[in-house]
């Protein structure tokens, strides 16, 4: 432990002497920054103490040598463990501390304290020395922690938490905070809780106008009508194709699995574009009405029904999947005892498997809400006069009149909603579940559905999913027309605008307009996929196979991200990533780092699933055969979740290609996005090239996921048949 | 013989674990001398597989402290700690073939490739498994797997090998042959080892000692004879072997024999107890016979069940002493069900418990 603990002062020592403190302007990787490390911008910390005066800043260094000597000092090694502990608990807290206190435009607080010192001028916010120097003092901590003999004493274990909940805390409460407290000033800085509450319940946000037949609504209320709809219709229609899937003869099953697959490469507004294409008011649909019925062509697609229809196409494959593992997880002998007790199919089914999928169902209509009041893409292309919340946070921020309290209160009521059906979903779903899978081999068969039952869904069902696919095609077909609604002559003029390359003196130029977002789209994919995966089966690690105290807060924090809507996510990052002490914004960084703190949830509940099937005496037979956690973990973990982490992979690869709604905040004209160039070209009336360029990165992320299928499946096989061949024998758990 | 410093030596001291409110071991105090073989056996719930776990170093004590050859382990991770385990699942690796998976433990602890796989040859053979490094886990019998996550934990010389119910996977033929092999190779190595089982007829083969655990405290130690022949508890009588328990009082104590009261006939032990009073009577089911003759020391009764065996006859009596299960070697002409017969013990063979609940 020692020498883990004198590696890491070493680190924190190397960051603070030799690497600059803060932001340098031209980066950290040009390495510009070695020309003169005397600057007080690119001077490190050292050298910022000393030259520069910036006194404040030693106190990381005060802790790390003081770390040092306890190490060396005290012979009893709990207690240097405890000491050290302390020493750089404290050196944290006051580096953290300098840094929100101290900000670029002088002290935040003890004004007086400050007066005439070098703080008065302030300062820039924390680069890449500071970054090494607190990653040091945070591993010395949590190594000193093992050494007091916690975490089993695995420096490695107590490392590894240490790390994601400071990380949760930089990247999720932090920003979140940030929301409170803008949520809670005045002009002037001040905090008011009455001005807070007028603001929360301000009747343009909550009006029930339209309700009670005097105008509109406000978006509150717009939002929660609308999700309440949404969370019942995908519910219900998920339902209905559930029960095809699973309780019919139905012959087109696997087209309902690409169906299922679809949307989770559809960026968020392609629906919505579709939709304009087909029943705009230069629509294909409104068109053909308007001929044979002579029905008036009108804007009824810009309201609550066009972000209904879009909401439903988007959310109901959701729905579905989930209620494919639910109408699955009724146990058929429970089915069958119904059936011998003389209850037919219709009875059967009313009074024994709907109540058993109750729970299942509750928690499809809450994932619907959610999804619903998350939806950003769809609101924003079809909204019109109907104000939901997550467009209007996002008009305050870059509306006309930017109004970040507005924002903020926007966002604090959408995370309201959200979370309070999220905590729904925990408590009253999770407890309430008639969990049927016991675990124990159910041999029976599914009873089959009453033909009263059966053609309902076929009703539902099919209809919706022909329009599901006349909806994709318009993507195709929208892509290749000229001018949509006037001239519909062929044309590859969208392609060839979007990605077209010219060899200039014998060099290949992308002369593409859509080129330089979607290099950078990819880029940036392909950085927080990798780092995603890697986080969220870190988490997952640490929550199947350790025990820890404050566990289950832990887990629920991981958790708490999938909760937040993109939007509020967005607003939340600008609030506080604008400011020293922590200066992201504009940078690619923090579109990578709204990625991985996005999707990590993803990654945490497949490598739950994953983890919880490699049987835990593997990690314990490696560990007492004397190799180490991390030994472990690289040699017998991951070799055997090779699977999983294909899938978080490919997962949080194409969700960092289809996300819009945190990135239209934060994207910059240097780091450009494919969505947000896509809605730039949307709001400009360029339907031809958004739905062009929409098509091209459906297709990059169809053969994404073939390719890593492919791979997968390959792997998968060999795996499979070796564990299953040892886990006849071996696997007695 | 027993000190708690030699190389392979294990001793707890008053060692607690709690799992919250759960108490899973109770201030446990115990020493196991280097080369012992010691089992743990205990209904499932009673703590043995907490007690191996925490000499592995998978689980750290609450309280006390924890030794392994004289030195101190009690906040050293499992990783540094010279014991090796084999699991009743036996965890080997899938993914590793089984050269891989017994040389894991020297790789990862430094020893270079080519001297590793052959150290791992070595112990393959020595569990009879040379030639066989080239499979994977999946490719061998139950049985195999079970020697070549032997051979993986003996490889690395561990002070204490820890065994976790190693034959609970294997059927019944298989398992008499595998713990002889494993008792032979505990025997060769003069490994101190530790074994977890809850089937008594295991512990009484394999082991030096055994220690019954119950309620997360040990119930008794001794060898396997002692615990047989000596049982201090209504509980240990009942759980190892066979035994009928009948309530009886004791009337007077003497050093070595003593006078109890059962059923209303008055019988004279030559064994001591402690104290008058409520006590049970132990009486295995081989030492009772029955016959058709009255007598001193005899209980009419009434055969409910009889039982042909081959080898033996089971009958299932009830009468003056409630229910009891007799062995009787086959006769021509058994009793068969509703005959009235004298169940006659013999005081000689019979010993004495306290009178306490024996149900966990």
């Amino acid at each position: 432990m020692k020498r883990i603990v004198f590696q890491w002062i070493a680190t924190g020592l190397a960051g603070f002497c030799l690497i600059p403190w803060y932001m340098t302007d031209s980066g950290f990787w040009r390495f510009r920054w070695l020309g003169d490390l005397t600057l007080s911008e690119n001077a490190p910390a050292l050298l910022q103490v000393l030259l520069h005066g910036r006194f404040w800043l030693a106190g990381a260094l005060i802790a790390l040598v003081a770390a040092a000597i306890v190490q060396i000092a005290v012979k009893s090694p709990v207690r240097a463990a405890r000491f050290t502990a302390a020493i750089a608990a404290a050196g944290l807290a006051w580096t953290m501390l300098q840094g929100l206190i101290i900000v670029r435009s002088g002290p935040r607080l003890f004004h007086d304290l400050l007066a005439n010192t070098p703080a008065e001028t302030g300062q820039i916010g924390f680069g890449a020395g500071a970054a090494v120097t607190l990653l040091g003092l945070l591993f010395v901590l949590t190594t000193a922690i093992s050494g007091m003999g916690r975490g089993r004493g695995d420096a490695f274990v107590t490392g590894m938490i240490g790390l994601i909940v400071s990380l949760v805390g930089i990247f999720v409460f932090y920003p979140v905070v940030h929301i409170l407290i803008s949520a809670f000033q005045t002009r002037t800085g001040l905090f008011d809780l009455a001005l807070f509450i007028s603001r929360f319940f301000d009747p343009e946000i909550w009006g029930i106008g339209c309700l009670i037949g005097q105008g509109g609504c406000g978006p509150a209320i717009n939002s929660l009508i609308l999700a309440i709809a949404t969370g019942a219709g995908t519910t219900l229609l998920g339902l209905a194709f559930a029960l095809i899937f699973t309780r019919t003869q139905f012959i087109a099953k696997p087209l309902l699995r690409v169906l299922s697959v679809i949307p989770i490469i559809t960026p968020p507004f392609v629906i919505g574009l579709a939709l304009i294409l087909l029943f705009g008011r230069t629509g294909a649909a409104t068109e053909l009405f308007s001929d044979i019925f002579g029905i008036e062509k009108s804007r009824w697609l810009y309201s609550f029904w066009g972000i209904y229809i879009a909401q439903m196409l988007s959310f109901t494959p959701i729905a579905f999947l989930v209620l494919i593992g639910v109408v699955e997880g009724v146990s058929p002998s429970m089915e069958e005892a119904s059936q011998t007790l003389n209850a037919n199919r219709w009875q059967t089914f009313v009074r024994v498997t709907l109540p058993l999928m109750r729970p299942g169902l509750a928690a499809a209509f809450l994932l619907g809400f959610i999804e619903s009041l998350a939806d950003f893409g769809n609101p924003l292309v079809l909204g019109g006069n109907f104000n939901v919340l997550s467009t209007e946070i996002y008009f305050s921020i870059v509306g006309a009149v930017a109004n970040p309290a507005r924002a903020a209160t926007l966002a604090i009521v959408l995370l309201a909603l959200t979370l309070g059906a999220f905590l729904a979903q925990r408590r009253w779903v999770g407890t309430k579940s008639y969990a049927t899978v016991t675990g124990k081999a159910d041999s029976g068969v599914h009873v089959g559905l009453s033909a009263g039952v059966k053609w309902v869904c076929y009703l539902a069902a099919l209809p919706w999913a022909a329009f599901t696919a006349i909806v994709y095609s318009m993507i195709i077909f929208g892509s290749f027309v000229k001018l949509w609604g006037y001239d519909h002559s062929f044309t590859l003029e969208h392609y060839i605008r979007a990605f077209g390359t010219k060899i200039r003196d014998g060099v290949l130029k992308f002369s593409g307009v859509a080129w330089d977002s979607y290099f950078t789209t990819l880029k940036i994919a392909s950085i927080a996929a990798p780092l995603t995966a890697l986080v969220g089966l870190t988490t997952a690690y640490l929550l199947v196979r350790q025990n820890f105290r404050g566990k289950s807060a832990f887990e629920f924090s991981t958790m708490l991200s999938f909760a937040i809507p993109g939007t509020v996510i967005g607003v939340s990052y600008v609030l506080a990533f604008n400011f020293p002490p922590i200066e992201l914004t504009g940078t690619a960084i923090i579109l990578i780092v709204v990625f991985v703190f996005r999707n990590m949830p993803v990654g945490v509940r497949g490598g739950i699933a994953a983890m919880s099937q490699l049987d835990r005496s593997l990690d314990e037979a490696s560990i007492t055969l004397g190799a180490n956690t991390f030994t472990t973990v690289r040699r017998v973990i991951a070799p055997l979740l090779g699977p999983a982490m294909v899938a978080a992979l490919t997962y949080s690869f194409v969700r960092a290609i289809t996300s819009v709604s945190a990135v239209i905040f934060l994207y910059t004209a240097k780091h450009n996005m494919a969505t947000t160039f896509i809605v730039g070209r949307v709001e400009n009336g360029d339907y031809g090239l958004a739905i062009a360029y929409s098509a091209v990165l459906i297709v990059t992320m169809l053969a994404v996921i073939l390719a890593t299928q492919l791979m997968l499946g390959r792997r998968r096989l060999r795996r499979e048949t070796r564990i299953e061949a040892t886990g006849t024998t071996g696997a007695r758990v | 013989m027993r000190d708690g410093t030699g190389k392979g030596s294990v001793v707890f001291t008053d060692v607690v674990k709690r799992y919250g409110d759960v108490t899973a071991l109770k201030k446990l105090s115990l020493s196991i001398a280097p080369g012992e073989l010691v089992t743990l056996l205990g209904p499932s719930g009673c703590g043995k597989t907490t007690m191996l776990r925490l000499i592995a170093g998978l689980e750290a004590a609450t309280e006390g402290r924890i030794f392994i050859g004289g030195e101190d382990v009690t906040h050293l991770s499992a990783t540094y700690r010279r014991v090796s385990m084999v699991f009743q699942s036996y965890a080997l690796f899938p993914h590793m073939s089984v050269a891989e998976n017994v040389a894991y433990g020297l790789t990862v602890s430094g020893m270079s490739r080519a001297e590793a796989h052959a150290k791992a040859e070595d112990g393959l053979k020595m569990v009879g498994l040379a030639g066989f490094g080239a499979r994977l886990p999946s490719e061998l019998s139950g049985g195999q797997q079970q020697r070549v996550a032997v051979a993986r934990a003996i490889v690395l010389e561990p002070e204490v090998l820890l065994l976790d119910e190693p034959l609970s996977n294997l059927d019944a033929k298989l398992r008499r042959r595998v713990r002889e092999e494993i008792r032979q190779i505990q025997q060769d190595l003069g490994l101190t080892t530790v074994y977890v089982t809850h089937d008594q007829e295991e512990a009484m083969a394999v082991s030096d000692r055994i220690i019954v655990m119950r309620n997360a405290e040990i119930a008794q130690a001794g060898s396997p004879h002692d615990l047989y022949q000596r049982p201090n508890s209504a509980f240990i009588a009942d759980f190892i072997g066979d035994a009928n328990l009948v309530n009886c009082e004791v009337l007077e104590v003497g050093v070595q024999t003593c006078r109890v009261r059962v059923a209303g006939q008055e019988i004279t032990l030559p064994v001591g107890f402690a104290a008058q009073g409520p006590a049970r009577l132990v009486l295995r089911p081989h030492d009772l016979s029955l016959t058709t003759e009255p007598g001193p020391a005899r209980f009419p009764a009434s055969i409910s069940y009889a039982t042909y065996l081959g080898s033996q006859i089971q009958y299932t009596i009830h009468g003056k002493l409630g229910n009891l299960f007799v062995i009787a070697p086959p006769v021509h002409t058994p009793f068969r069900a509703g005959d009235t017969v004298h169940v006659a013990l013999s005081p000689e063979k019979a010993m004495l418990v306290a009178d306490e609940p024996i149900d966990t």
